[in-house]
């Protein structure tokens, strides 16, 4: 099992409840091929960077799952069919929040040794300027 | 971004340079040192979906902004390429502006 991000464009003028209609769809294709959904997220209307399919905006959707290669397929195959949807990016992101942890760690570490081998100074008792309330 | 234009040679040179060295030509301006944005802020994870952090880094005409004009380590310049080659793809980053 993988992590995976899948985020598509929609085209500006799908009615809110198409949106719907389509996240419970594509849902379904994630459990369907045996995948797990971590998160779905409708990130809103956005302007585009660029033209794509002659729109100068769409709706962001984004999709965070776990599962293998067959699920991101058939997801893909799926977005690929449906014309409402202009734009799609899927990325594996299992690596990515291991090294992620991982850096995370290393500073906790770090930050732990750091303590223990500086106590640190006496902590300053902070002069803050007492504002006059009134 | 508040970048001072260098050419370089010059930024090579100032960095060789120590205190008692011998003396080279007088520094014209002021420059902050840098420090990796992402190093300082502890961002372990550049994400591509904020267009905001990561759009910082591009120069007016789209381009990836080069290390030595940002000051991203070696390791978060490299996360950070990937980061906004992603967004470019799904259109929260141009590829080319103007012209």
């Amino acid at each position: 099992m993988r992590n995976y991000e899948i985020i598509f464009i929609l085209r500006p003028d799908v009615t809110e409840e198409d949106v719907d209609k389509l996240i419970a769809q594509m849902e379904g294709v994630v459990v369907g091929t045996g995948g797990k959904l971590e998160k779905v997220e409708k990130l809103g209307r956005r302007r585009l960077a660029y033209r794509v399919r002659k729109q100068r905006e769409g709706l962001y959707v984004l999709f965070r799952l776990q599962g293998s290669g067959d699920t991101v397929k058939e997801f893909e195959r799926r977005l690929k069919v449906i014309d409402t949807v202009i734009k799609y990016l899927s990325v594996r992101i299992d690596e990515d929040l291991e090294r992620a942890e991982k850096f995370k760690a290393l500073r906790a570490k770090q930050e732990s040794k750091k303590r223990r081998s500086k106590p640190p100074a006496a902590p300053s008792t902070q002069t803050t300027m007492e504002i006059p309330q009134g | 971004m508040a970048v001072p234009k260098t050419n370089p040679g010059e930024s090579e040179r100032s960095q060789s340079r120590r205190e008692g060295g011998p003396p080279g030509p007088k520094k014209q301006f002021f420059r902050r040192r840098k420090v990796c944005k992402f190093c300082e802020e502890k961002i372990d994870l550049i994400d591509y979906k904020d267009a905001r952090l990561v759009g910082g880094f591009i120069s007016e005409r789209g381009k990836i902004l080069p290390r030595r004009l940002t000051g991203t380590c070696s390791i978060h310049q490299r996360s950070l390429s990937l980061a906004i080659k992603r967004a470019r793809n799904i259109a929260l980053l141009p590829f080319s502006t103007g012209g």
